[in-house]
């Protein structure tokens, strides 16, 4: 890294957009502060925690327990053909949480503490904002 | 017990619009007629020389694609040149408004100020105000993934049955005691009781949450006159002091907080405002807290210290919020059957307050009450308000 501006050379920027990016590699990246290693997910360019703008990516695996669960019946115009569908926070490596859509899971055997795995939709949406999807299912 | 607390403003006046789905009239004209009850309500308040400032909460310009609606509301108040402020903090926009009016006062730039609120909400389709209310949840991470706002207190509710064991009952609850209340208001938006049967059987919307555990979709609109206390005795003979204003933030995302079973926005604003107010918990003896869903008002009772973190559900099978109980909560009944018109429920919330600590709540007043405390949220819990409020005799 560059002294004094906090520029990393050929380092991607720690922005959503850039999580968003990696997602397209099925990569699921979070941000890390170098000076106090506090993680951020998603990544952010300053650390909340100290104001340090010396970040590094860190890769996650992607096995998680699910901290919490709804079954959204009544859904919003784009996603109105997938309801009924299941939606939970599920809880990664390091106390990050990860919320989204949980695929493909009978929804009577949902329940919190079972282990879940992120997955990937790769290809972007093809209007605003453009991105790819990651999603929950079993193991 | 005694009257503790500095005032730190006065509240002369009130007014509300009728809540419900309001055909006829637009945004701006519900709070034309909630303007016009506070003034006829105060016959020594004179408008157009007195009230300097107006400040009002409102979520949403997708409703009526309307943007820029404080100065519209300065006129059709009557107040123009009255120089006019929104506040936006989602459904807390109101309440937001009320301590940014206490500010004014406060700083001494102004005596008297209307504080107010209003949302245009049924001519949009539900699936359209479901997406326009969305907006207020974290877009990359909630909204993107398919998140509703049931949605997100069902997540809470979920987490809430799993650690503390709270019941779905228990939850129907406070659904069948806020429409009770609510029965009792001429102003609800719903004025009919439910019974635990039919809350139960109701259709699922976001797992566990049901049709009857959702507030209303409403249009309304609400108003305070605030006074720097010295001059209140001029315009009411028993004006209401507010002496306590908490408010704090926290992430957007629920994802992000440190707990999904309780809201520390709350927690936090209300250690505000119980300080400020020089009182504790126990001192309070009616309430309006914000059920935008009905485990929003369970979760309230442990984050405002009325019991124990876990007991939430206990408490309401103990009847003791209801209006009969130690502590009536939700006397106006609650955005769960007086109606939610988001950017109206701050202030709606001090209405009621107002009526019932000056003796004014008919069927539903609460006898010998002196303290008084709302409770307004933004969101899933990013933003929250808590305000203490007491009789002046």
């Amino acid at each position: 890294m560059m002294e004094g501006t906090g520029q990393q050379v050929n380092v991607p920027p720690f922005t959503i957009e850039q999580f968003f990016k990696f997602l397209k590699e099925k990569k699921l990246m979070a941000a890390k502060c170098a000076r106090c290693g506090t993680l951020y997910l998603p990544p952010r360019p300053v650390c909340s925690n100290c104001y340090s703008k010396e970040l590094t990516w860190t890769q996650l695996k992607l096995r998680g327990k699910l901290a919490t669960y709804t079954v959204i019946h009544m859904a919003p115009e784009p996603f109105q053909n997938m309801a009924p569908y299941a939606y939970g926070i599920v809880e990664l490596e390091n106390g990050l949480r990860l919320p989204g859509m949980i695929r493909n899971v009978e929804h009577e055997k949902l329940k919190v503490g079972i282990e879940l795995e992120v997955d990937f939709d790769t290809e972007p949406s093809s209007t605003w904002p453009q991105w790819p999807r990651y999603y929950f299912r079993l193991p | 017990m005694a009257l503790k607390g500095k005032p730190l403003v006065a509240v002369v006046s009130a007014g509300l619009s009728k809540f419900g789905k309001m055909e006829d009239f637009s945004g701006r004209e519900l709070f034309a007629q909630a303007a016009t009850e506070a003034f006829e309500r105060c016959p020594n308040l004179e408008p157009k020389k007195d009230i300097k400032g107006l400040f009002i909460g409102m979520m949403s310009e997708s409703f009526e694609h309307q943007s820029h609606s404080a100065p519209m509301l300065s006129d059709w108040a009557g107040l123009l040149p009255a120089p006019a402020i929104r506040t936006e903090i989602a459904c807390a926009s109101s309440a937001a408004a009320l301590r940014t009016g206490i500010f004014s006062i406060l700083s001494g730039i102004y005596d008297v100020v209307l504080v107010g609120g209003f949302e245009k909400m049924t001519k949009k389709t539900t699936l359209e105000t479901t997406e326009f209310l969305g907006m207020a949840a974290d877009y990359p991470f909630e909204q993107w993934n398919g998140i509703t706002f049931p949605g997100l207190f069902a997540l809470m509710a979920t987490a809430h049955m799993h650690e503390y064991g709270t019941t779905e009952q228990q939850m129907g609850l406070i659904a069948v005691k806020n429409h009770h209340n609510g029965s009792l208001n001429p102003k609800a938006h719903i004025q009919k009781e439910v019974s635990l049967e039919t809350v139960m059987a109701s259709r699922m919307i976001a797992t566990p949450l049901k049709l009857y555990d959702c507030s209303l979709i409403s249009d309304g609109a609400s108003c305070v006159v605030l006074t720097k206390p010295e001059i209140a005795k001029k315009y009411a003979d028993n004006p209401v002091y507010i002496t306590g204003s908490g408010h704090a933030s926290d992430t957007l995302g629920l994802f992000q907080r440190e707990s999904f079973t309780s809201i520390k926005a709350t927690i936090n604003a209300a250690k505000e405002a119980y300080n400020m107010a020089g009182i504790k918990p126990a001192d309070v003896d009616i309430a309006e807290v914000h059920d935008c869903f009905t485990i929003a008002e369970l979760i309230a009772y442990e984050d405002l210290g009325f019991c124990k973190p876990g007991e939430g559900g206990k408490f309401i099978e103990k009847g003791v919020p209801t209006l009969d109980g130690d502590l009536p909560v939700n006397t106006s009944g609650g955005l769960k059957s007086k109606g939610h018109p988001v950017g109206a429920t701050g202030i709606a919330q001090v209405y009621e307050i107002f009526l019932q600590l000056t003796g004014q709540a008919e069927k539903r007043q609460v006898e010998g009450c002196s303290v008084g405390l709302t409770q307004n949220l933004g969101g899933s819990g990013a933003s929250c308000l808590v305000h203490v409020f007491r009789r002046s005799k």
